[in-house]
């Protein structure tokens, strides 16, 4: 790795590392209806929504209403969506006529992007409609985004709340998450994208008569708008099929230090409100820096096994400084597509801008880990978050076993009950990759798609169940995953990644909340210092590795070992 | 629940309007005051047509002209309609015959420092529009034999149009290939 790589990864970090406080902060203020600087325009629109809606923003909802509330919502969103897909040609914004989408394939994309997963199963710019994109696809990008963020911070509520019933009031902090952090960032980073050459027009395919004189029909569209939110969401559905890396999307390396950098923006924030929430901001930092551990470890080795590049290339005369650029754009090189790639399967992103697939085995085992682990590494916006929890329940429920006492977390009893329901939550996403990959590897109708053959395909279905299961998105992309095997199984996997995973823990939000809270003791285990950061850590390896050690060996592992051995398939 | 889906329905109209009407409108009036060119796609326009953007590859196979990386977007390669790679694995045959196949163009005029691994691999989104400044340099020859110009005219060619990295540090130093080509054609033709 060269001095160069390493600076791409401590810069971007120390940009992160600047916005943790205000972002957090702010979005402090935003959820606990504090004075901001926008109150004097956003209000007005906050009150019309709510009177056009019918919201009494006063009322306060229980764990079970909040989550009903987030359920229904989502489910007249999918619904919404799937719709559109299928009327599209019916609909205006269509300029380059694009056909119905087959009903697998639609409820499938509807689920995609309703779990803020935004697996696409699908060519964009062959098969969406403007409108779609626009309406049925933007929407979500929002909609899912502001849910996460709005579960994170009624889960905070949660802890930080003293005997309560309810954590807040889904509506307003939908709402107040859309209106005050979504758009106002989206509507900047869309102006800098646009400065840098990123499109947003309505007209059709332009069609250009190139200098060798040949057609070539160069699709257009509003992509600025969505490139935005597509990050900053954690989405990471892209307008065509290469993604970030297709250059109307992202065209120069600072649109694509700027996409990065809205990726972790919200999720390190996130750190910062749930200090600042529970009135204990040293423990918000040591959550940060746990996250930070991983993310580090993650980015140094993608760079590292990238710029390794691949013996066998190497031998027939490949420069063996430039590493291994297939699936990877000039512009952006080895160091700022493997900090991209490790960037987007930490948080629940899943944009690409260098094709995963093509990597080498241990640059593309990482973003593969990065998603086993929960997305726990910033995460998708506040999913990272509420995952994150999850294990923090677990590592003081661990301590408090070694040290023999009731465990506590920040002055609230963690019982039974709570640790049930954070194994549960922990359980349900593994069940969901290992059973849905290993269907996958025993069935014709899943290993009929893979592209790659040997131990490369076994990786590439279980990077589609962890992706979806994930509420990723990113792929593997040689998989054929339009077909009806993967459309059903795929939507069930990100299905369950979402909402299985949220009951549990909400469920865990409302037995805090009505918790008294206990003094510290000198047997209280701390959660804001290094030794904390370290259990962490440590928590979300140790669960990750026992679990999913056996796929990894039979997958990128033994590629690596093969690949050396110059074997190919 | 009744409650619930009455609300649901209607503030999903309510932010609908909002962020899928009023913002991507709002960023289109933005585009479209201060970043015209750009917003509309970074067209170039040749004695009154569209030759391509900017900013998307197209591809040359002529001696006379820089030739764009390998491409797997579409059949023929180029197709912005059909973005994509080849996700080929690490430990794909096809692959390894590709580049195998790629590599021995270049038995007699081997690079100092290696074959450029850009030249030889396909990219991300298969309209790349650059190509590393290793690249263009080891087609210098070729080029400049084709036109009929001095070497030393066709590398300052790829100086000027060579970009850096942002900052000092973000991105990898790169040719965009169409510009430089139409550089090549002007200078043809003038003469």
């Amino acid at each position: 790795m060269t001095t160069l790589e390493l600076l791409k990864i401590v810069i971007y970090f120390l940009l992160i590392l600047a916005v943790t406080k205000p972002l957090g902060l702010y979005m402090k203020r935003v959820f606990s209806k504090e004075k901001t600087f926008l109150d004097p325009l956003l209000r007005p629109v906050e009150r019309l929504v709510y009177r056009v809606s019918g919201v009494d923003e006063t009322k306060e909802h229980d764990w079970k209403q909040y989550t009903i509330a987030m359920l229904v919502f989502s489910a007249v969103g999918l619904l919404l969506t799937y719709l559109i897909e299928r009327i599209q040609h019916l609909l205006p914004l269509n300029p380059d006529k694009m056909g119905a989408v087959a009903p697998d394939l639609a409820w499938n994309t509807a689920v995609s992007f309703t779990t803020n997963t935004n697996w696409q199963a699908y060519s964009g710019e062959s098969t969406m409609s403007h409108f779609t994109q626009m309406v049925g696809l933007t929407f979500h990008n929002f909609v899912s985004a502001a849910v996460g963020i709005a579960l994170a911070i009624a889960l905070i509520r949660g802890i930080a709340r003293v005997s309560a019933k309810t954590i807040g009031n889904f509506w307003v902090d939908l709402t107040r998450c859309t209106l005050w952090v979504l758009l106002p960032i989206c509507l900047a980073a869309a102006t800098l994208l646009l400065s840098q050459g990123v499109i947003q027009n309505f007209h059709p395919s332009a069609e250009a008569t190139t200098v060798e004189g040949k057609v070539q029909k160069i699709p257009q569209g509003p992509i600025a708008s969505q490139e935005a939110i597509k990050e900053l969401g954690t989405n990471g559905g892209g307008f065509f099929n290469a993604n970030s890396g297709f250059p109307y999307e992202n065209p120069t390396p600072s649109s694509n230090l700027l996409e990065m950098f809205l990726i972790f923006s919200l999720g390190a924030g996130l750190c910062y409100t749930l200090g600042s929430m529970t009135g204990k901001l040293r423990h918000g930092w040591a959550v940060f820096w746990a996250m930070s551990i991983l993310f580090l470890a993650g980015a140094f080795i993608t760079t590292y096994a990238e710029q390794h590049g691949n013996p066998m290339h190497q031998r027939l005369g490949v420069a063996t400084a430039d590493g291994n650029m297939e699936g990877k754009e000039v512009r952006f090189g080895i160091g700022d597509s493997a900090l991209f790639a490790t960037i987007t399967t930490d948080a629940s992103c899943g944009a690409v801008n260098a094709w995963h697939d093509s990597f080498t085995p241990i640059g593309g085992s990482v973003p593969l880990i990065n998603m086993m682990l929960g997305e726990v590494i910033f995460g998708g916006v506040g999913a990272g978050m509420y995952g994150m929890i999850l294990f923090i329940v677990l590592a003081v429920f661990i301590a408090g076993l070694m040290v023999g006492r009731t465990p506590e977390y920040l002055g609230k009893k963690i019982e039974a009950h709570d640790v049930k329901l954070a194994m549960l939550a922990v359980l349900i996403l593994a069940f969901s990759v290992l059973v849905g990959s290993a269907v996958a590897a025993a069935t014709a109708a899943g290993t009929s798609s893979t592209l790659n053959a040997g131990p490369h395909g076994l990786s590439e279905m279980t990077y589609a169940f962890a992706s979806a299961t994930g509420n990723n998105g990113s792929a593997f992309a040689g998989l054929n995953a339009n077909t009806k095997f993967y459309n059903i199984a795929l939507a069930l996997s990100m299905f369950v990644g979402r909402f299985l995973m949220i009951i549990p823990l909400m469920g865990i939000a409302g037995s805090l909340a009505a918790k008294k809270k206990l003094a510290d003791t000198a047997g209280t285990f701390p959660v804001d210092g290094p030794l904390f950061t370290f259990l962490l850590v440590a928590m979300v390896l140790i669960v990750g590795a026992l679990t999913y050690f056996p796929v990894l060996s039979l997958g990128p592992y033994v590629e690596h070992f093969l690949m050396n051995a110059g074997k190919v398939f | 629940m009744f409650e619930h889906i009455k609300i649901s329905i209607r503030i999903t109209i309510v932010l609908l309007v909002i962020t899928c009407g009023l913002y991507p409108l709002a960023v289109w009036g933005i585009g479209q005051a201060f970043f015209h060119d750009k917003a509309n796609g970074s067209l170039i326009t040749r004695k009154g047509k569209v030759i391509g953007s900017e900013i998307i590859g197209q591809n040359f196979a002529g001696e006379r002209f820089f030739h764009p990386r390998p491409s797997g977007a579409g059949t023929d390669g180029y197709d912005a309609t059909a973005s994509g790679g080849t996700n080929f694995g690490p430990t794909s045959k096809k692959l390894l015959d590709a580049i195998t196949d790629r590599t021995t163009k270049y038995t007699d005029t081997k690079p100092a420092g290696g074959i450029p691994a850009d030249a030889v691999t396909a990219s991300c989104s298969g309209v790349d529009p650059h190509i590393s400044p290793e690249n263009a340099a080891s087609q210098t020859a070729r080029v400049a034999r084709a036109n009929g110009l001095p070497p030393a005219q066709v590398d300052n060619m790829i100086r000027s149009r060579t970009e850096h990295r942002f900052l000092g540090v973000y991105g990898e130093p790169r040719v965009n290939v169409l510009l430089l080509n139409l550089d090549i054609q002007d200078a043809t033709t003038k003469k």
